[in-house]
């Protein structure tokens, strides 16, 4: 906690929660900023959520409105479930900035804005035709108006910066406000900076000036006459850290790969948003982790099918475009019955479509998005800490069924951070994995007869020399067969296999109301909305349950039962009702889909009026 | 190892399925090679592994009685790879064909071979798809009249050792399936190198394109047509043996011997130099009117395969940071203690 000195017309107010939004050019640093206050402030022990949105382009030019990227956090003294509706405070670099993202500010916000950015020229960038600065439309916020750019180079003069590097640090003064106002310490701040820039002290050095510069600038400027408190949430007891989706999904494929005793293999391309789980598994090689940046998706997969014939813990990574060009490939893995996780960071599509904006429109895709009947267990995180939890459970089922399994996370939960209660090992599955070392007897597609599983028989093992292939195969001995009931017998075998897998799965238990006047059914990312929404319309007295499906193929056994305790079903997806039309075929229940499909999470505002029209 | 391995024959090597080729075609003169040749290698029966795509080459690890993956079309070289790095002590062995690995797998095998992973490829080219009943191939002549071809094809095909070199095999050779000796020498030092082993085998269809390779196999003429190369050689061919392929400037071009004309004129062959342009230029003469096509090992570099450099990184970093410890992994980084 800071110990400045406040002065007596300063006023420090205890708050229970807050958001931030820092908005600015691609250029200007602000996924850094508001990753190094998250940071800062899970630290502190605030619940919180984060949402990071940024363009697909590295450098739009510079100044423009498809530039403009965003970095937005909601912490609070109790459980945060969303990056909020609105936020506290907005600081925006530039004029572009101010014009995307000044709807999302609430009235009587603090507003901090850089007007050394609001010149002509960057209102023309920006198609401003007048200064907002001047015409009175800011009237309604607490508007702050800072020279980052000048009082930034006045902090640095002595440093012997070009103006160039100097103005690359405006962010951190900003960020040195924020720290201010809402009463931080820097210090965990000072270490990155020391780490990021070990071989560049000087640059570590402006950094750290230009935050101090800030902070102080708010000490010694009238303007600033309250600074807010947010106690720590009352979390449950443990060790947390702050973790991303994506590094969750990185942690979780390790961790399953060391409860499985056998080293894990990501073949994978580079693809927004699934790339950051590439670079963080090519960082554990003492764990281990082989990780091969392939030619193209395809070929990722197939070296994944490929390690997992050799049995190692077989992984792939991809989004949207990725999973259409690993279909086939796909169906080579139902075939041959091999365990692989194939992880489906979501984003906006069709085709290229939005690559750094979040959706949840695969789902049909990884149901039944391959040719004949190729049925997949499917399993979606929910979560950015769940993510970890997630990649565990998908690599049990792979190696106990021997079966591929698709992992659906999204933009929202890759990018998004919350802190994360770190497990202690005991509490992670065992994953045990036996492999066929026995040649008396031995046949490729022998079935175990619970699980349906084939053995898994290495290259390597003496008298176990076996052809596999996407060939269909003689049920048992696995040699090519074109006879027509075998086939059928076949499909049948491959379909339950992956019905088998809902006997490991946990019976619902919905959240809120056990039974009552509304069931909100949702899957993946949209937990956060759903959950804050629900807890605010209980407590307005409605009686109303929520289940977030984790496991979509096979769906838990009873689920039919839990949708029908309820007397109208309301599906949020950010889609045009991928689930909701499952769950209307599977369970001939009218249940009703609620869809947004604009690249970004749903609002709880949005779910909250969803459900006053349902049950109004 | 070596003191407890089983004295195999080419028996052990056959499978008891039934071989579906066409009768007359060139793969099993193939298939006979490699079972005759994998028995002879040392290597323990159970470490082959063979992976091949879709087509009629494709069929190859079902009559192998090794372990086998009979993959999707294309894409063995990526199936193999993923085995190879998962355990470099297999010997594993690519079946493939012109189709598979030049036209849609085409990515797959120059990366393959850029890479310099520790594979076998074998590219059966018969110049024409056999197993979708006789559409022209990438390796198909220019106006080639096959059954989508009917006006004849006016694509420009590949020359799939040009290509190899192109992406920097470590190992080039070519064979031909009627040359039993030849081809099983050629698997011979294919199978000894480490690294990527790139080898076209001249296959004949005998259903779709037969006598496609007439001109080098015919008795009379393999010898005027084809010319043998030998690391350490002068490069002569002919029945007589009296001429030769000589270097000029950036060209290659045919002499007579006599006349002047000497054997230490010629081009002695080379394929362990690290530069593949001469190679390359070897490569070429095959299609140029004039000039025998080279049967042999172009290219033989050693460069240090791909499985284990991406091995020595892993071995490195854990005699470096120890092996992996789970628990600090999980709580690296800034950690916060709630009570």
């Amino acid at each position: 906690m800071a110990t400045t000195d406040v002065p007596a017309q300063r006023r420090r107010e205890v708050i229970d929660r807050a958001a931030i939004r820092f908005c600015g050019d691609s250029g200007d640093g602000m996924q850094i900023t508001g990753s190094q206050f998250t940071n800062t402030t899970a630290l502190f022990g605030n619940d919180l959520a984060t949402f990071p949105d940024y363009p697909a382009e590295i450098r739009a030019p510079a100044g423009t409105l498809p530039g403009v990227s965003g970095f937005q956090i909601n912490f609070a003294a109790t459980d945060v479930f969303t990056p909020g509706d609105s936020v506290d405070v907005l600081v925006a670099m530039n004029p572009a900035a101010l014009k995307t993202n000044l709807a999302d500010l609430k009235p009587g916000g603090v507003l901090i804005l850089n007007t050394d950015a609001f010149k002509e020229t960057d209102l023309k960038k920006a198609q401003m035709a007048r200064n907002p600065l001047e015409d009175h439309s800011l009237d309604g916020f607490r508007l702050f108006e800072v020279e980052l750019s000048k009082l930034t180079r006045a902090a640095l003069r002595d440093l012997g910066l070009d103006a160039r590097s100097m103005d690359r640090c405006k962010n951190f003064f900003a960020l040195g406000m924020c720290y201010w106002l809402y009463n931080r310490t820097m210090e965990a701040t000072h270490r990155w900076l020391d780490e990021k820039f070990g071989a560049k002290p000087l640059l570590a050095e402006a950094n750290k000036l230009a935050m101090k510069a800030g902070y102080a600038y708010c000490d010694a400027t009238e303007a600033f006459q309250v600074s807010y408190d947010i106690p720590p949430a009352r979390l449950t007891p443990g060790t947390y850290r702050n973790l991303s989706g994506n590094g969750a999904l990185a942690l979780g494929l390790v961790a399953a790969s060391q409860r499985a005793g056998i080293p894990l293999f990501l073949g994978s391309y580079p693809i927004t948003p699934a790339s950051d789980v590439l670079h963080e598994l090519s960082h554990y090689k003492e764990f281990g982790v082989t990780t091969f940046q392939a030619e193209d998706e395809i070929a990722a997969i197939g070296s994944a099918i490929g390690a997992a014939y050799a049995g190692l813990l077989a992984v792939t990574t991809t989004s949207g475009p990725g999973m259409a060009l690993k279909t086939e490939a796909l169906g080579l893995a139902v075939a041959v019955e091999l365990p692989l996780v194939v992880c489906n960071i979501q984003r906006g599509g069709p085709s290229t479509g939005l690559p750094t904006k979040t959706e949840q429109a695969d789902l049909l895709q990884a149901l039944f998005g391959r040719n004949s009947e190729a049925p997949i267990p499917v399993l979606a995180a929910s979560t950015p800490g769940d993510c970890f939890w997630v990649a565990l459970e998908a690599c049990r089922i792979a190696i106990k069924y021997m079966v591929p399994v698709i992992i659906l996370s999204d933009g929202y939960l890759a990018n998004g951070a919350e802190p994360w209660k770190i497990p202690a090992l005991d509490e992670l599955p065992e994953i045990p994995v036996r492999f066929r070392t026995d040649a008396e007897g031995f046949l490729p597609y022998a079935r175990d007869p619970v699980t349906l599983a084939r053995p898994w028989a290495l290259p390597g093992t003496p008298g176990l020399e076996h052809r596999l292939g996407g060939l269909e195969k003689q049920d048992g001995s696995g040699a090519i067969s074109y006879d027509p009931l075998n086939h059928e017998r076949m499909v049948q075998l491959r379909a339950a296999k992956v019905a088998a897998v809902a006997q490991d799965i946990p019976d619902l238990v919905p959240a809120g109301d056990p039974e009552g006047d509304l069931l909100l059914v949702g899957w993946g990312s949209t937990y956060g909305p759903i959950t804050a929404a629900l807890r605010a319309q209980r407590e307005k007295g409605r009686r109303i349950g929520h289940v977030q499906l984790r496991h979509l193929n096979p769906l838990p056994r009873n689920l039919g039962n839990v949708l029908r305790r309820y007397r109208q079903v309301v599906v949020p997806e950010m889609n045009l009702g991928q689930l909701v039309w499952l769950l209307r075929a599977k369970y001939l229940v009218d249940a009703q889909g609620f869809n947004k499909v604009q690249g970004k999470p749903f609002k709880q505002s949005e779910i909250e009026a969803k459900i006053e029209e349902v049950l109004s | 190892m070596s003191a407890t391995l089983p004295v195999y024959t080419k028996k052990d090597f056959q499978t008891d399925q039934e071989v579906r080729w066409c009768p007359g075609c060139g793969d099993y003169a193939i298939l006979s090679a490699v079972q005759s040749v994998f028995p002879e290698l040392g290597i323990p029966k159970e470490k082959f592994v063979v992976v091949s795509g879709i087509g009629c080459s494709s069929r190859f690890p079902y009559y192998m009685n090794t372990f086998g993956f009979h993959g999707i079309h294309g894409r063995a070289p990526a199936i193999a790879s993923g085995i190879k790095l998962a355990r470099p002590d297999l010997e594993v062995w690519v079946a493939t064909g012109d189709g598979d690995s030049l036209a849609i797998g085409g990515n797959h095998t120059i990366h393959l071979l850029r890479r310099n992973v520790g594979l076998k490829v074998l590219l059966f080219n018969n110049r024409i798809y056999g197993l979708t009943k006789g559409q022209y191939s990438p390796t198909s002549e220019q106006g080639k009249k096959a059954k989508s071809t009917p006006f004849g094809s006016v694509d420009r095909p590949f020359h799939p050792l040009s290509l190899a070199l192109g992406a920097e095999a470590t190992f080039v050779a070519r064979s031909v399936d009627v040359f039993q000796p030849h081809l099983k020498a050629v698997l011979k030092r294919a199978a000894a190198h480490r690294g990527a082993a790139f080898v076209e085998v001249l296959q004949n269809c005998n259903i779709f394109n037969d006598g496609a390779w007439d001109q080098l196999t015919e008795k009379e003429l393999r010898e005027e047509n084809t010319i043998a190369l030998e690391h350490g050689q002068p490069l002569i061919f002919g029945k007589n043996k009296d001429r030769g392929i000589r270097l000029s400037g950036l060209e290659l071009e045919v002499v007579a011997l006599g006349h002047g004309v000497t054997e230490r004129d010629l081009l002695v062959h080379d394929a362990q130099r690290s530069n593949p342009a001469l190679a390359f230029l070897l490569s070429r003469m095959d299609g140029t009117p004039g000039f025998p096509t080279p049967i042999g090992v172009l290219r033989e570099v050693e460069a240090r395969p791909y499985e284990a450099l991406v091995h020595d990184q892993i071995e490195g970093a854990i005699a470096k940071k120890g092996k992996g410890d789970l628990e600090a992994l999980l709580k690296a980084g800034d950690v916060w203690e709630v009570r």
